[in-house]
């Protein structure tokens, strides 16, 4: 299969006043098509360091991403980022803050316009076009912001702790709305996490790290039978506990 | 919610009465005391225990404005209306356009850092003699004095409030591939419409207050004249006449911010929550 993006050699050093830290080290690791990749690791080990390289808005101090075979340099166009806050413009509606990414790019077309009011009625956030963020639920704001990154049509879809600013009743519905859209738009999919169950939940594959300066310490291929088990489903099943002992231990050695 | 239903329950109507109440004696409680003041002090004026001719006392007050509106009062209440406008939107104007540079260059913004803080406690009107020599002595050096007080203010309440602007939005913005400019004019200007309006409401007072000692220095006309001549020529009722016109100016001017405000916010859709 063909990788669609490869992290290749990748480390980060930052400068500050009081010395250098180097958050990650040497990380290598590549994403097939259509697949849901996570990456664990213990807090501040430099998680989010390596999403903001992977989607261009660091440069690595040494090695290269590649994206669809071309090395990344700038922010690219086939990164759609998700953040942890789902940074809804409260003086916008929803329709306008869905076409926010468009409206950057330059790109508010009426395909595109569309495309966006497609995804709207098919996660169910039509009807609220016309309300403004804070008289929507969290939930509903997180798929709001997904769609208006959706809506510029990325081939790879980055999460960095998208789920952790929401309550943990909310939090599970959400991961599994949000798994189910990522399926069913086939994308290409690399969320970074600090939770576990989260990981093992939406994966097909979970990267771990190791405390700061951030290595590969393994990488755990997740299998649930059948295949395409939604995360509600994955977490009731026996396999579910096997899969978070392994990396629970794994990540317990660091500290 | 209640409110709108047709049946109002009996602990919810007297909660509403409650309310009510409450506010009424509020109201009640402060034209009270304005008219308690004034009735003394007309009073203490009337049987000689206070010098009306230091003191002056509310008839004469009234009296004077009476005469005065017959007397061009109109026209320096105009000078002084005018020269407030000019001064606060060239103030607002120039220091919101400051502010977007500073934001715009890091490097700019750290090197001005000393200077504004230096001419942010400089009291102003130390600059009058410099002001009238450098611009001449007539309404430019009012509006000038105008601009000069709250012009810094400006500047620094609204760099400060785009560098405040959240991080994790403009990282947002950032993963869109937005420029510079986008950055400003989508999230950062947006995201500080409250930081304008706050600055407005401050600065449409200290506009009035450079404009007062404006005419203080120089001027033909405007309130602050007025209340420089009857000081010299010791007319208090004069003086107090204006004094009390310039309040009523400075409500009004200020209220007409909020009403913009409100205009604007309701225009926009903007939900002010929590600010």
């Amino acid at each position: 299969m063909d990788s669609i993006l490869k992290v290749d050699h990748v480390s980060q050093k930052y400068q500050a006043q009081n010395g250098e830290v180097t958050a990650i080290q040497n990380i290598t690791f590549s994403v097939d098509e259509g697949e849901f990749i996570s990456i664990v690791g213990p807090s501040g080990c430099g998680k989010s360091t390596l999403l903001s390289i992977v989607a261009g808005l660091d440069r690595p101090t040494y090695g290269h991403v590649y994206l669809a075979g071309q090395p990344v340099s700038g922010i690219s166009s086939q990164i759609g980022y998700m953040l942890q806050k789902d940074n809804l413009l409260e003086w916008r509606t929803i329709w306008r803050n869905v076409l926010l990414g468009l409206e950057i790019r330059g790109l508010l077309t009426p395909e595109n316009t569309e495309h966006a009011e497609q995804l709207l009625k098919t996660y169910e956030l039509y009807e609220f076009r016309d309300k403004y963020p804070s008289q929507l639920s969290g939930g509903m704001r997180q798929r709001a912001a997904l769609i208006r990154t959706l809506a510029v049509r990325p081939q790879i879809l980055l999460l960095d702790e998208a789920f952790s600013a929401l309550d943990y009743q909310t939090r599970l519905t959400v991961t599994d709305d949000i798994y189910q859209i990522l399926k069913r738009e086939h994308k290409t999919t690399l969320m970074v996490t600090h939770d576990i169950p989260e990981a093992i939940s939406m994966s097909d594959r979970i990267v771990v790290l190791s405390a700061r300066p951030a290595t590969v310490k393994n990488t755990h291929i997740i299998e649930f039978e059948p295949a395409g088990m939604a995360p509600l489903q994955r977490r009731n099943n026996p396999k579910f506990s096997h899969y978070f002992n392994l990396i629970w231990k794994e990540l317990d050695q660091n500290d | 919610m209640t409110e709108a239903t047709a049946v109002v329950s009996k602990e919810r109507a007297l909660y509403l009465q409650k309310v009510r109440r409450r506010k009424n004696r509020i109201r009640f409680t402060q034209i009270t005391i304005l008219l308690a003041i004034l009735s003394l002090w007309e009073i203490l004026a009337q049987v000689g225990i206070i010098d009306s001719f230091v003191m002056s006392q509310p008839s004469r007050i009234a009296k004077t404005f009476l005469n005065a509106a017959q007397n061009g009062l109109a026209l320096h209440i105009g000078v002084t209306c005018l020269e407030t406008l000019i001064g606060f939107l060239a103030g607002v104007m120039l220091g919101v356009g400051i502010a977007i540079l500073l934001w715009w260059s890091p490097f700019l913004s750290k090197v001005s850092e000393p200077y504004l803080v230096v001419l942010n406690s400089l009291p102003k009107i130390a600059l009058g003699p410099v002001i009238i020599i450098w611009v001449g002595a007539g309404m430019q050096a009012i509006i000038v004095m105008a601009l000069a007080i709250s012009l810094i203010v400006t500047v620094m309440e609204m760099l400060n409030g785009f560098l405040a602007t959240d991080p994790e939005t403009m990282k947002m913005a950032r993963t869109f591939g937005a420029s510079r400019m986008q950055l400003f004019s989508k999230i950062v200007f947006p995201a500080n419409l409250h930081t304008l309006f706050n600055s407005l409401k401050v600065n449409i007072g200290l506009s009035l207050v450079g404009v007062i000692a404006g005419e203080f220095l120089v001027s033909k006309a405007g309130l602050g004249y007025l209340i420089v001549y009857g000081g010299q020529v010791f007319q208090m009722d004069l003086v107090m006449a204006s004094v009390i016109i310039l309040a009523v100016l400075a409500a009004l001017l200020y209220e007409v911010v909020v009403i913009i405000e409100l205009l604007v916010t309701r225009h926009l859709g903007h939900r002010l929550r929590g600010h």
